[in-house]
């Protein structure tokens, strides 16, 4: 866990968790949606590649419940980039699935579909 | 990317998102918070000296890190689609941050503070730099507005379909509305853009 109060250091000791590793295996936009698999479920505290404790964690927090990237963080008090290389390795290991977000300059008609049901849903707020 | 097989029958659940930017102290995360689900959260992100674009550092004689925080909140649309809404670092200086928060972001909120109409000036250049279309959200303090509209999109030099609207950040039916502009807003762009010639 990065230390707020601590002037130095800032750098390294938050990527310690991911032994240095400051980039991610797959990458992952600050909204994807990230959702534990059953495969990590069971995995239970088995976790691999030795980060058995962040696994859990990640995999209780997004157990039946979709979180985004910038969610996980903030809940583990990670900094994003961090978050993103743990969230990188449990999908690889098929531990979560990661759902990208819809981007709205690629194709169109996907987007305008998705507009107009983020319109509806905001009126029916 | 790992999707599993079969887990989602009524097509895949995704998210979108909409950026709210403005100086400091105008009321982004009072706004979040007054149409998020849940109470607003906090995100940090490490810059190192290495990612650092615009900022100079040389007066600085090591690697600096600095760390940038943004409040952002939750509105699930439907069962399958989640719309965040981040607000921007409080000083524009984060661009770093500011590329990855635009990146496929619906649109974003200018927040203004009429009394402090320049804070909003680089989140406006950014956004048009990016081709991110925005809206003008100016924020009534107290009840009380201190510039109409126009004079507002007048200060601004903004171009004239730009939405310019009013709102109290604290009250959820009035940040709802801003948000319907602006998707309305989008939505309407896409439309004049479909219908022009390729």
């Amino acid at each position: 866990m990065p230390d707020r109060e601590e002037p130095t250091g800032a750098l390294v000791r938050p990527y310690a968790v991911t032994r240095g590793r400051t980039r991610p295996r797959l990458e992952i936009a600050i909204e994807a949606l990230v959702e534990t698999t059953v495969r990590g479920r069971s995995a239970g505290t088995s976790g691999r590649g030795g980060h058995g404790r962040e696994h859990q964690h990640i995999a209780s927090l997004c157990d039946g419940k979709v979180q985004s990237l910038a969610e996980i963080a903030a809940r583990m008090r990670l900094p994003l980039g961090v978050a993103r290389v743990l969230i990188a390795d449990m999908a690889a290991d098929g531990l979560v699935a990661v759902y990208e977000p819809t981007s709205f300059e690629s194709n169109d008609a996907v987007g305008t579909e998705l507009l107009e049901r983020v319109l509806s849903g905001l009126r029916r707020l | 990317m790992s999707h599993r097989p079969g887990q989602q029958p009524g097509g895949r659940v995704t998210s979108a998102k909409i950026v709210i930017a403005g100086g400091f102290g105008v009321g982004k995360t009072t706004l979040v918070g007054s149409v998020s689900e849940i109470t607003p959260l906090t995100t940090e992100a490490i810059m190192t000296s290495a990612g650092v674009g615009v900022d100079d550092t040389r007066s600085v004689p090591n690697k600096t890190t600095t760390t940038v925080a943004m409040d952002f909140g939750r509105i699930s649309i439907d069962r399958d689609l989640i719309l965040y809404l981040f607000g921007t670092p409080g000083q524009t200086r984060f661009w770093f941050m500011w590329d990855e928060l635009v990146r496929g972001a619906i649109g974003a909120v200018v927040m203004v503070d009429t009394r402090r109409l320049a804070d909003c000036f680089a989140a406006i250049d950014f956004f048009e730099h990016r081709k991110l279309p925005y809206l003008i959200a100016i924020n009534q303090f107290d009840g009380q507005q201190y510039h109409n509209a126009q004079d507002v999109r007048d200060a601004l030099a903004i171009s004239s379909d730009v939405p310019v609207v009013s709102c109290d950040a604290r009250n959820r039916e009035s940040t709802k509305q801003v948000l319907i502009s602006l998707v309305e807003y989008v939505l309407s762009m896409r439309r004049t853009r479909t219908g022009a010639p390729a």
